[in-house]
């Protein structure tokens, strides 16, 4: 039994040992930066052999909330200013957010779906779903449904809002609720689109587009501040912005 | 006694673990217990979201005790072929990842989905809607009476129901007179623990039900996307939990004591 718990023991410090060791860079990036990112991380770390990125995903106002709880995150990469300004007010940055970024608002339906514009959400019985409100994606797609008033009416736009079925948690799983069948449409951003299988993709006016800027910082007391320098180097650098257009991101507008 | 384990080890890890599992539901409740804590109870988030766990909640409890009585009763006292694995069937909601059971209920009641095309069919949506709250609840936590009533239906003695007939009562009035009163810590505990089961489920409900205020937002889906907003109105929400669940399990163990 002694000898058990002494070899038990052994094996949690030499775990615990292994952790301290493997550190690296941690960024915290946006839901809908996902594959974007992955891709951004790889070639990061071929440029600096023995540099390990560790990445975390999910909606900005979660990274947010967690970093003010004091997340080990190094660098911080959001899909708006609202969710930036809650890490920087808390004098969290080690230097002001620079955007890298921008993107559009698209429709997602189900391959086959009669849904073709903005208008078609209003019809009794669609099922739409939206991200949460406090979720850059939400926040975004409330602010398009605010400019749809004056295109298309209040009267319009208000049967539009009582066909919303969910307010999730992220946009990837708002995309993904289309892509499961399970809803008729949802408002995500075009790059959310261009990988889900089995979905249609049904753009939307200039006119609607709200302003989307992806603002990203070096956060103070980072474990690895030049590392996170480079990092943010990386992204903004000419290499990093054509991997960030391949994924269909826009320049910051 | 060849290897006597120290008595300081034996402590110290039994501390620990203690310290473990008591500590964040202490730091939880030391950080709501503010005076912000009564402000954050009429903010309309948490009354609307309370109320909805409430309602959904005792219908999922009154489903289960429907529904659940029976199928234990059944499975105690008769034998078949196939009956392991069907109650391993039946146990599985326990084991699966809430978001895995979620998932599956999507997949049969979403608008594509098994069960959910015909039904759209005639018009009928269940996935995003407060049925679809009850029917996660119902999946995940119903088996928990359901085992807790087999185990006793198992443990009375069928010649005390015997007895009972052979004195002139009917079946159901056997039941209700024997069966139900011996069985009745095993009921009550059955519906404590489906019931503070039902009112913390999460994923499986946001996965099929989606987060909607007043609509299928129960309390943790609240609570979750508080956190990014209100965290007032999360401590309050959770703090409310807390104790709701610690209630019930002390008053379920008096209950028990008294019975």
């Amino acid at each position: 039994m002694t000898r058990f718990l002494r070899w038990t023991a052994s094996l949690v410090l030499v775990a615990a040992a292994n952790l301290a060791l493997a550190q690296g860079l941690t960024v915290f990036a946006a839901s809908s930066l996902t594959d974007a990112f992955t891709a951004l991380a790889q070639a990061f770390e071929s440029a600096h052999p023995g540099v390990h990125v560790t990445l975390d995903f999910a909606a900005s106002s979660t990274l947010a909330t967690q970093i003010l709880q004091g997340a080990p995150a190094d660098v911080f990469a959001s899909a708006n200013p609202i969710q930036m300004a809650r890490v920087t007010d808390a004098g969290l940055q080690a230097a002001p957010p620079t955007p890298f970024a921008g993107n559009r608002l698209v429709l997602v339906t189900p391959r086959g779906s009669s849904v073709s514009d903005l208008q078609d959400l209003a019809r009794p019985g669609t099922l739409l779903v939206l991200a949460a409100p406090q979720v850059p994606a939400g926040h975004y797609a409330d602010e398009l449904l605010h400019a749809a008033e004056g295109v298309y009416g209040t009267a319009l736009v208000e049967r539009i809002r009582a066909n919303v079925v969910s307010r999730e948690p992220n946009v990837r799983q708002t995309a993904a609720k289309v892509a499961l069948g399970a809803a008729d449409a949802a408002i995500v951003y075009a790059t959310d689109a261009r990988g889900l299988a089995g979905v249609r993709t049904v753009p939307l006016p200039d006119a609607l587009q709200p302003a989307i800027v992806y603002p990203l910082v070096v956060l103070r007391g980072a474990g690895h501040a030049d590392l996170a320098d480079a990092f943010r180097a990386f992204v903004l650098s000419a290499p990093g912005r054509a991997a960030l257009a391949d994924y269909g991101f826009a320049p910051p507008p | 006694m060849r290897t006597r384990l120290p008595t300081g080890l034996l402590v110290g890890s039994g501390l620990a673990l203690m310290v473990l599992l008591v500590l964040p539901t202490l730091a939880l409740l030391a950080r709501a217990a503010r005076p912000a804590f009564f402000g954050a109870l009429l903010d309309p988030t948490v009354a609307t979201a309370l109320r909805l766990s409430l309602a959904t909640t005792a219908v999922s409890l009154a489903a289960t005790v429907l529904f659940g009585t029976p199928v234990a009763y059944l499975l105690a006292r008769t034998r078949f072929r196939g009956k392991a694995l069907l109650e391993a069937l039946l146990d599985l909601p326990l084991v699966l990842p809430p978001v895995v059971a979620g998932l599956g209920l999507l997949l049969l009641l979403g608008r594509r989905g098994l069960l959910g095309a015909p039904l759209a069919a005639l018009g009928v949506h269940v996935a995003f809607t407060s049925t679809a709250v009850v029917l996660a609840q119902l999946f995940v936590a119903s088996p928990l009476y359901v085992r807790s009533m087999k185990a006793a239906f198992r443990s009375t003695p069928p010649s005390l129901e015997a007895a009972a007939v052979t004195l002139h009562a009917s079946r159901l009035r056997t039941f209700r007179r024997v069966t139900l009163p011996l069985t009745l810590p095993a009921f009550l505990e059955g519906c404590v623990l489906t019931w503070t089961r039902a009112l913390g489920e999460f994923g499986a409900t946001i996965v099929v039900a989606g987060s909607l205020a007043g609509r299928t937002q129960t309390m943790p889906l609240a609570i979750y996307a508080e956190l990014e907003r209100n965290l007032d109105a999360a401590l309050a929400m959770g703090a409310i939990l807390t104790l709701a669940a610690f209630g019930l399990l002390l008053l379920f163990r008096r209950l028990t004591r008294a019975a």
